[in-house]
C-alpha cells in the first residue's frame, strides 16, 4: 500500500509531517475563525437587520455605519485585505504571521460576510410573524430571539455553511501571506517546486473538509425546515 | 363604561400636508361582551383603525382607552403587558412555521410563571375549545386555512384577553369555513363574554355575526349603529351598496339599462323596488295592496331575511292595474320604502 502509494504521489509521502502540520493548522484556522465569526457574525446580521428603517430597532446612524463597513470590507480582495491587516494583527495579537496572525484578517472577511447572510435569511420571515409577536407583547428583544431568529434558522444554517467554505478558501490565501496551512503548503510544494501530487492531494482534502460542511448545513437546514 | 374608546383617533401617514389621512377623527366606544363590526371597502382605514386599538400604529391624535386604562399615553414596556390584554387574528393566520400547534398557542404563555404541567393542560384546554384537540403536534403547514385560523384563535385566547380584535380573519376562507369560525367566535364570545371586533369588507360577516356596526370610507365613520337599524335604514351611499352586495335586489337597474325583454311594460304599469321598513310583515301587506286596489303584482326579485329576530328586506315587483298610483302611496303609508324604477 505505501509502496502504491509512494509510485503515485511521492512527494506527498516524502513529507507527511509537514501535510499532518498543515491540515492541523487549517483546521485551527477554520475552527477559531470560524467559532468567533459565528459569534459576532450572527449579532452583527441582527443588528444590521433590525436597525433598518422599519426595522424593530430602527437606528438610522447605527444601520448606516454597520452598513458602510459591511460594504467595505466586502469589496476589499481577500489577498489585499490580508496584507493590509498585518500591522493590525501585529499590534493585537503581538504577530503578522502564522495561525494567529491570520485570525484578524480572517474575521474582517468572514464578519461582514456573514452578518450580510443573516441579514438576508432575516428579510425572510414574514412580517404578519413580528406583527403578531408585538400584538401579543413581546419586546423588541423576544422578537429577536423567538421569532427573527427560530424562524430563519435554515436561512442561516445555509450563511454560516458559506461563510465556513468561504473561510476555508480565505485561509488558503492566507497561506500564501505567511500563515501556513494547508494553502502555504500546496503553494511552496505544489507550486514552487512543482510536486503537483501535493497540489492534488491538498485540493483533494479541501473538497473533503467543504464537503462534509455542505452536508452538516444542509442536513440543520432541512431539520428545521417544516 | 365601556370596554374600548376610542376618542378623536386620526392616523396620517407621512407628513401632514403631503401624507395618507387614513383614519380622521374616529370616536367609537364599544360596550364590554359586544361584538363590534368595522366595515368598509379596500383602502378606508379598518386595519389602520383596529391596529390603533392595540396601539400597533400609534394615533397621531386622539385618545385609545381599553378597559380604563389609557393606551395613548402609555409607555412601551407597560403597554406590552396591556396587549397581553387584547388578543387579535389576521387574514393570513400569522402562525409560526417552525412551531407546532401546542407551540404556537403556548407562545404567549412565556413567562407568564405557567409551570410546564399547567401550560400544557391550558393549550389542551384551548385547542379543545377551538374543536381541534389531535393536531396539537402538527404543523402549521399540515393544516387547512380553517384549522390554521382555529390554532391563531386559540393562541389569541391564551393569555386571557378580554378583547379580540379580528382584522378579516375570515376573508382567506371559503363561504362554509367562515361560517365555521365565524361561529366559533360568537361561542367564545357569549361562553366567555369577550368583547369582539371584527373588520371586514363582507356584509354577510357583520349580519352573521355582529350586534353593532361602524361603516368606514375615506377614514371617516360614517354611520354606525346596530345592525339591523343600519341594514334596514342606511343613510350612506356606501353603506347602502354595502347592503346591495347582500341582496339581488339591485340587479334590476341592470335589467332595465340592458333593455331586458322581462322589464319592458304596457301603459300603466310600473316597476318598484319595495323595501320592508320595521316591523312590517311584507308578504301578508303585498297581498292586502292586490286585493284592495285590484292590483297584479308580480315579483322579479325578492330578498327577505331575519335579522336579529326581525324581517328585512324587500322585493322588485311589476304593478299593473287601474289603482297602482293609488297603492303605491298605501304602501307608503304602511312604512314600505317605494322607488318606481320604471313607468310603461
Ligand atoms: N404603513 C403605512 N404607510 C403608509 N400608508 C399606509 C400604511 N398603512 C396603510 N396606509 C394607507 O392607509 C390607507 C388605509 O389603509 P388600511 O390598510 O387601513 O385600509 P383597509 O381598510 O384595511 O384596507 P383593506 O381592506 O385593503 O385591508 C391606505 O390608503 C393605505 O395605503
Ligand atoms: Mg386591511
Amino acid at each position: 500500500m505505501a509502496e502504491f502509494l509512494s509510485s503515485i504521489i511521492p512527494n506527498v509521502m516524502d513529507k507527511p509531517e509537514q501535510l499532518w502540520q498543515a491540515f492541523v493548522e487549517t483546521i485551527q484556522m477554520v475552527g477559531i475563525g470560524g467559532v468567533i465569526s459565528l459569534l459576532l457574525g450572527i449579532p452583527f446580521g441582527v443588528l444590521l437587520f433590525t436597525t433598518k428603517p422599519g426595522g424593530i430597532l430602527e437606528n438610522r446612524p447605527v444601520h448606516f455605519i454597520l452598513g458602510k463597513i459591511c460594504d467595505v470590507f466586502r469589496s476589499i480582495p481577500f489577498i489585499l485585505l490580508a496584507i493590509l491587516l498585518i500591522g493590525l494583527s501585529r499590534l493585537i495579537l503581538g504577530t503578522g504571521i502564522g495561525v494567529k496572525g491570520a485570525v484578524i484578517p480572517l474575521l474582517c472577511a468572514t464578519i461582514p460576510y456573514l452578518g450580510r447572510q443573516v441579514e438576508g435569511a432575516l428579510a425572510e420571515v414574514p412580517d404578519g410573524l413580528v406583527e403578531a409577536a408585538l400584538a401579543m407583547g413581546c419586546s423588541p428583544w423576544e422578537i429577536i430571539w423567538r421569532i427573527y431568529l427560530k424562524e430563519a434558522i435554515p436561512g442561516i444554517a445555509r450563511g454560516v455553511t458559506i461563510t465556513l467554505i468561504s473561510l476555508i478558501n480565505f485561509t488558503a490565501v492566507a497561506g500564501a501571506v505567511g500563515a501556513g496551512g494547508l494553502g502555504n503548503f500546496a503553494i511552496s510544494y505544489g507550486s514552487n517546486r512543482r510536486q503537483t501530487d501535493i497540489a492534488v492531494v491538498v485540493v483533494i482534502i479541501i473538497v473533503i473538509m467543504v464537503s462534509i460542511i455542505q452536508a452538516i448545513g444542509s442536513t440543520v437546514a432541512k431539520k428545521a425546515t417544516h | 363604561m365601556f370596554m374600548i374608546r376610542l376618542d378623536h383617533v386620526s392616523k396620517t401617514f407621512g407628513g401632514e400636508d403631503t401624507g395618507v389621512h387614513a383614519v380622521r377623527d374616529v370616536t367609537l366606544h364599544i360596550a364590554p361582551g359586544e361584538i363590534f363590526g368595522i366595515i368598509g371597502y379596500s383602502g378606508a382605514g379598518k386595519s389602520t383603525l383596529v391596529r390603533c386599538i392595540n396601539l400597533l400604529e400609534k394615533p397621531t391624535a386622539g385618545t385609545v382607552t381599553v378597559d380604563g386604562q389609557e393606551l395613548t399615553r402609555m409607555p412601551g414596556r407597560e403597554l406590552r403587558t396591556v396587549r397581553r390584554k387584547i388578543g387579535m387574528i389576521f387574514q393570513q393566520f400569522n402562525l409560526m412555521p417552525s412551531r407546532t400547534v401546542a407551540e404556537n398557542v403556548a407562545f404567549p404563555l412565556k413567562g407568564s410563571g405557567l409551570s410546564k404541567e399547567a401550560t400544557a393542560a391550558k393549550v389542551k384546554e384551548l385547542l379543545e375549545l377551538v374543536g381541534l384537540p389531535d393536531k396539537a403536534g402538527s404543523y402549521p403547514s399540515q393544516l387547512s386555512g380553517g384549522q390554521k385560523q382555529r390554532v391563531a384563535i386559540a393562541r389569541a385566547l391564551a393569555s386571557g384577553p378580554k378583547v379580540l380584535l379580528c382584522d378579516e380573519a375570515t376573508s382567506a376562507l371559503d363561504p362554509q369555513t367562515t361560517q365555521s369560525i365565524l361561529r366559533l367566535i360568537k361561542d367564545i364570545n357569549q361562553k366567555t363574554g369577550i368583547t369582539v371586533v371584527i373588520i371586514t369588507h363582507e356584509m354577510a360577516v357583520v349580519k352573521e355575526v355582529c350586534h353593532r356596526v361602524a361603516v368606514m370610507d375615506s377614514g371617516l365613520v360614517v354611520e354606525e349603529g346596530s345592525v339591523y337599524d343600519v341594514f334596514s335604514n342606511p343613510q350612506q351611499p356606501v353603506t347602502r351598496s354595502f347592503i346591495a352586495t347582500t341582496s339581488n335586489l339591485g340587479k334590476i337597474e341592470q335589467l332595465i339599462a340592458a333593455g331586458d325583454p322581462m322589464v319592458e311594460l304596457e301603459p300603466g304599469q310600473i316597476i318598484a323596488r319595495l323595501n320592508y321598513g320595521q316591523g312590517n310583515v311584507g308578504e301578508a301587506t303585498i297581498s292586502q295592496v292586490s286585493r284592495k286596489f285590484e292590483v297584479d303584482v308580480s315579483i322579479l326579485y325578492s330578498n327577505v331575511e331575519i335579522l336579529g329576530s326581525q324581517p328585512l328586506g324587500g322585493l322588485v315587483a311589476r304593478l299593473s292595474g287601474e289603482q297602482v298610483s293609488q297603492a303605491v302611496e298605501y304602501l307608503s303609508q304602511q312604512n314600505v320604502v317605494v322607488e318606481v324604477l320604471k313607468r310603461g
